[in-house]
């Protein structure tokens, strides 16, 4: 990837900005330029709560090359309490922990290495509440 | 709008075809749909590829592939909409001739996906996911797949030995089609002790990597009889989109492509999921067999996981669905997947299906499904 592809999402990435839509109120991560719900073109840029539940998981065992340094690792869709999904691996986790509903807590980590002249991609990792 | 039929077919076997080029697959199998229709030119062409660029390195193939089909200067047209693209390129072939545009046009479809390595292919087909935000984390397309599964099997009580039986099921009809990939059956047992893909998808799960081609032929409906072989008339056509990614749908168990893309062909077809007879489904994944026989109807949302275990969906069942073997069995090249589809229904209104064939084939439905579900094409056609 690019590095000037991947910097252009480093706020969503990094900072887990989303985009909230001034009529509306819908939230888009990542944002939009027009909201799907009302048409509308403003939006408001805050950031997310790092905290929320999986949706659903699953576990990669046979990666596409960039993560086949990575593999097996859990792979989950994290539902964020302002009705935001999000794609996230998670980490720090024994695969049989792995539950629906499981509350996980956004935090920052390496995703993986293009090599060594590369970038290094990072982003967010769910990682398990464990109260 | 003029009414269309489908005039002609043409699929060689499918599989890993090492000794041939991406344009001799097309070509070999384009020429039986044109030979099958007994004419000798086209008017034009749309062929579908989901990406002859990662694949084979080559771009501009609605050029190359009329020049090699021998209908040199003609409007040759590459359609891109991931595995959707074959739906799609029979769906704009359908309304060129519809339109009036055309008289004669070549619907085709074609992928060439093993000249690369496992791991590049498996990155190829990711690229029909959203790539910035799923790819960048690891998703594959088994993956995406493994995800709407866990969140059926949560929602439903769907079991993972219903996912297996959606593999047993079409492979056992495609053990009947002489053109499928791997044309053998395979047990409950093997699927779910088969190598972990990801979880709860197994490698048997899964449709393969294949080289393969399909081609069909469609004429107006009253041209018909100047032509040598029965016509089935094309009644319904319907195409949809959704988000590419997964995260932003608002149900994870359902396909919104799929539905509305058979509501839209269902309307112009005037017939209701009751009224069709058989169908080909994109079953690239067993999950995908699942949920996409619920959002066409023929079940109710958390139903097709019990009625696979039935046997309804069985070549004797109530509504037979993949009586070709389906992706699973027969292969999945994927921009060819849409047109062979066409192919197999064609071929069973025709009488012409041999050990696969259902009995009273009148009205079938074919319905082609692009990434996790991001866009979907569905045709009824119905014997003239």
């Amino acid at each position: 990837m690019p590095p000037s592809r991947a910097w252009r999402d480093y706020p969503q990435r990094y900072r887990l900005e989303a985009a909230r839509c001034k009529q509306c109120g819908k939230v888009f991560y990542p944002p939009r330029l027009v909201c799907d719900k009302c048409g509308a073109r403003q939006f408001e840029t805050f950031r997310l709560k790092d905290e929320g539940t999986l949706a659903t998981y699953t576990i990669i065992r046979t990666p596409s090359q960039e993560f086949a340094e990575e593999a097996p690792f859990a792979l989950g869709i994290v539902e964020i309490e302002d009705g935001v999904r999000l794609m996230a691996q998670v980490a720090d986790v024994e695969f049989d922990e792995l539950r629906v509903g499981m509350p996980v807590k956004l935090e920052f980590r390496r995703l993986f290495s293009e090599g060594s002249a590369g970038v290094i991609h990072y982003g967010h990792k769910a990682v398990p509440i464990r109260r | 709008m003029r009414d269309v039929a489908v005039i002609g077919v043409g699929m060689q076997k499918w599989g890993e075809l090492w000794t041939k080029s991406l344009r001799d697959i097309f070509v070999e199998s384009a020429l039986l749909a044109i030979d099958d229709a007994g004419i000798d030119h086209i008017d034009s062409m749309y062929v579908g590829s989901m990406s002859s660029g990662l694949f084979s390195g080559q771009e501009h193939i609605g050029s190359v592939l009329t020049d090699y089909l021998g209908q040199k200067h003609i409007p040759g047209t590459r359609v891109e909409s991931a595995c959707a693209s074959g739906g799609l390129a029979f769906r704009l072939a359908w309304m060129e001739v519809a339109s009036g545009v055309s008289d004669i046009a070549l619907a085709g479809g074609v992928e060439k996906m093993t000249d690369i390595s496992g791991s590049d292919a498996t990155y190829a087909l990711a690229t029909a996911a959203d790539m910035d935000w799923e790819g960048i984390h690891g998703a594959t397309f088994p993956g995406l797949y493994a995800l709407m599964a866990v969140a059926h099997m949560n929602r439903y009580k769907t079991t993972r030995e219903q996912l297996a039986m959606v593999a047993v099921k079409n492979h056992k009809h495609g053990a009947h089609n002489p053109r499928a990939q791997f044309p053998f059956p395979v047990t409950v047992e093997q699927v779910i002790n088969s190598v972990k893909v990801a979880d709860p998808l197994n490698i048997l799960d899964c449709s393969p990597i294949t080289d393969g081609a399909a081609a069909v032929i469609l004429v107006p409906a009253d041209m018909v009889s100047n032509f040598n072989k029965p016509g089935v008339k094309v009644i319904g056509s319907g195409h949809a989109t959704d988000t590419i990614s997964l995260c932003q749908r608002e149900d994870l168990t359902e396909l919104k492509a799929v539905e509305l893309a058979a509501k839209r062909a269902y309307e112009m077809a005037g017939k209701k999921p009751e009224d069709i007879d058989f169908a080909e489904v994109h079953d690239c994944f067993t999950i995908a067999e699942i949920i996409v026989s619920e959002s066409l109807g023929f079940f109710e949302a958390g139903g097709g996981g019990p009625a696979v275990e039935a046997g309804e969906t069985d070549r004797e069942g109530k509504i037979p669905i993949n009586c070709s073997g389906g992706l699973k069995s027969k292969g999945h090249p994927v921009g060819a997947t849409g047109i062979a589809q066409i192919v197999e229904l064609t071929e069973q209104m025709r009488g012409d299906a041999g050990g696969r064939q259902v009995d009273n084939a009148r009205i079938g439905l074919a319905q082609n499904m692009g990434g996790s579900g991001g866009s979907s094409v569905v045709h009824i056609l119905e014997v003239m």
